[in-house]
């Protein structure tokens, strides 16, 4: 395992490749999830369209 | 969207240089009307360019080397810091819409409008060149290449930098932002315009550059002036 | 083929739903063929007798470096779509494409970075194909910078489309100046062609780590589309009447 992990040496290069790479796409996902998850919710507070009007039966 | 079926633009095929005219003349007479403003664009350029011995070495050598490059790298920036003028003070002022609705086409206006900005800062930054060149130990035969590539590359400059000036009109962040649509876009110019003055230190002959700048100029010529009218539209709309 | 009419998805009240059911699908075949990509790549692989096990860094360097143009590209074609066609869904798909792409040409940076010190000896090279990759990655920052500084949704669209256009026919240019730059000044650069010749199983590993990337893309632009979707079209009725937006 730990022969594995120095990789004949250059352990420090391979994996900081491979941690960047980790590290970008799980703060990737992260990102798009949090981002979703407020827009989703000022979808929720924000009143349909259809509704918006105060006065729907033609008064504007 | 509809301002494209403006009759008036299609049928004025024969309007084009017309067109172009007014606006040139149009630009360069305001521009001639702040010619302070100029004198100070000119005035960064040549002091960019006299920094930079004093930031790394007077070592004529080094200075022959790097000559090129600072010289083509403080051309971009002037040319990059009188880009906003190209269309901002018209578009603040209402004039952009006025002008949009003319009987000539968009397309030439931005056209003219692009030539004279290449008028009041490629033009005079491609002529002071060999001059400053001189500050790099630079021999009659570089001066006159790299006097010869910015006549040719600098147009690009002000070709490529109306797209750029006119997709940020009346943005906040428009100074830094324009910097970050164009410069990368600059590369190629940069590239090939420095490069004619190495080639010709080389021995090669600039020759190669300056028909790589002037295909350059070509491409730049067919395709940028449509696609700065483009996002004049856009910012007009 | 013929009979599907695309345009019904150019709308995203017919598209949100598709991307929902898409999604899953790229994601857990981007998970799969991770796993056997990394697996093969990382421990199937043998060591490259020249390079050593730096070499290992290229099955993700490799992958993110095609994808990073090739998403540049992506990108333009939906924006010429968005502004030949006026679709709103093809300039959502393009708003949704950029960040991943400049992700991508990040990672491949970095990664080619860390494969270059234990390879040329330094971390930064003047290389052709490192210097266009930089200079994607501003073009890509360009195009999210100029979204970000317009507030009507509508005119980023059409800017962002024209920039991305401009940006798609001077990318091969780029590409072409840096290297024509590159051969000019062959003593201070490092020659990049050494590429070894590569076994058929670290070719294959490759090719499985760039499908991973493919799906992985996929599946994170679709995510994000769907959000840019609720948030661009929040107060229609559509939106309202999504589950996730209905019960809290």
């Amino acid at each position: 395992m730990s022969e594995f992990l120095a990789m004949g040496g250059y352990g420090f290069y391979v994996w900081s490749s491979y941690a960047a790479m980790a590290v970008v796409i799980g703060l990737e996902i992260r990102s798009v999830r949090s981002r979703r998850k407020t827009i989703v919710e000022e979808a929720r507070l924000t009143v349909p369209e259809a509704t918006t009007s105060l006065f729907p039966r033609g008064h504007a | 969207m509809t301002k494209h079926a403006n009759p008036a633009t299609a049928v004025s095929a024969g309007a084009i240089l017309p067109g172009i005219r007014w606006s040139l003349s149009r630009d360069l007479r305001i521009a001639l009307r702040s010619r302070a403003e100029l004198g100070v664009q000119l005035l960064f350029y040549i002091i960019v360019v006299s920094l930079f011995p004093l930031a790394t070495t007077p070592e004529r050598n080094l200075l022959a080397t790097m000559g090129p490059g600072v010289l083509w790298v403080a051309a971009l920036l002037a040319s990059l810091l009188s880009l906003p003028r190209l269309f901002a003070s018209d578009y603040a002022d209402g004039t952009l819409e006025q002008i949009a609705l003319s009987p000539y086409p968009l397309e030439a206006l931005v056209s003219g409008k692009i030539l004279a900005h290449w008028l009041t800062t490629g033009l005079p930054v491609a002529l002071l060149a060999p001059l400053l060149g001189v500050q790099y130990a630079m021999d009659a035969e570089s001066g006159f290449v790299l006097a010869a590539a910015l006549l040719v590359g600098t147009p690009i400059l002000s070709l490529l930098g109306a797209i750029g000036a006119a997709l940020t009109l009346g943005l906040r962040a428009g100074g830094s932002l324009l910097a970050l649509l164009i410069l990368p876009l600059y590369v190629p110019v940069l590239i090939f315009g420095a490069g004619s003055v190495d080639a010709v230190r080389a021995g090669l002959g600039a020759t190669a550059n300056l028909s790589l700048l002037g295909a350059g100029l070509l491409v730049a010529v067919v395709g940028a002036p449509f696609a700065a009218t483009a996002a004049v539209r856009i910012a007009l709309d | 083929m013929a009979s599907i009419n695309w345009f019904k998805y150019a709308s995203p009240v017919t598209f949100f739903p598709l991307a929902g059911r898409l999604i899953p699908w790229f994601a857990w075949m981007a998970a799969i063929l991770a796993a056997i990509g990394l697996y093969v790549g990382l421990v199937v692989a043998p060591t490259d007798f020249q390079q050593g096990d730096a070499y290992r860094i290229i099955f993700i360097h490799v992958p993110t470096a095609w994808l990073s143009m090739f998403l540049y590209v992506v990108m333009a074609i939906w924006s010429a779509l968005a502004l030949g066609f006026n679709t709103r869904v093809s300039a959502m798909m393009a708003q949704a494409i950029a960040p991943t792409g400049a992700l991508m040409t990040f990672i491949a940076l970095w990664t080619g970075a860390f494969w270059g010190r234990p390879t040329w000896g330094t971390y930064w090279a003047w290389d052709a194909r490192m210097t266009s990759e930089l200079i994607l990655l501003f073009l890509y920052l360009g195009v999210i910078a100029l979204r970000n500084a317009i507030d009507d949704p509508r005119r980023a669209d059409r800017a962002c489309g024209v920039l991305s256009l401009v940006g798609v026919v001077n990318v091969p240019i780029i590409y072409f100046s840096v290297k024509w730059w590159n051969t000019l000044h062959q003593g201070s650069s490092i020659s990049m062609t050494a590429a070894p010749k590569m076994a058929a199983i670290m070719v294959s590993g490759m090719l499985i780590m760039s499908f991973a990337a493919w799906f992985y893309s996929i599946a994170v632009v679709l995510a994000r589309v769907r959000t840019i979707m609720i948030d661009r079209e929040r107060g229609a009725a559509w939106v309202g009447n999504l589950a996730e937006v209905k019960n809290a």
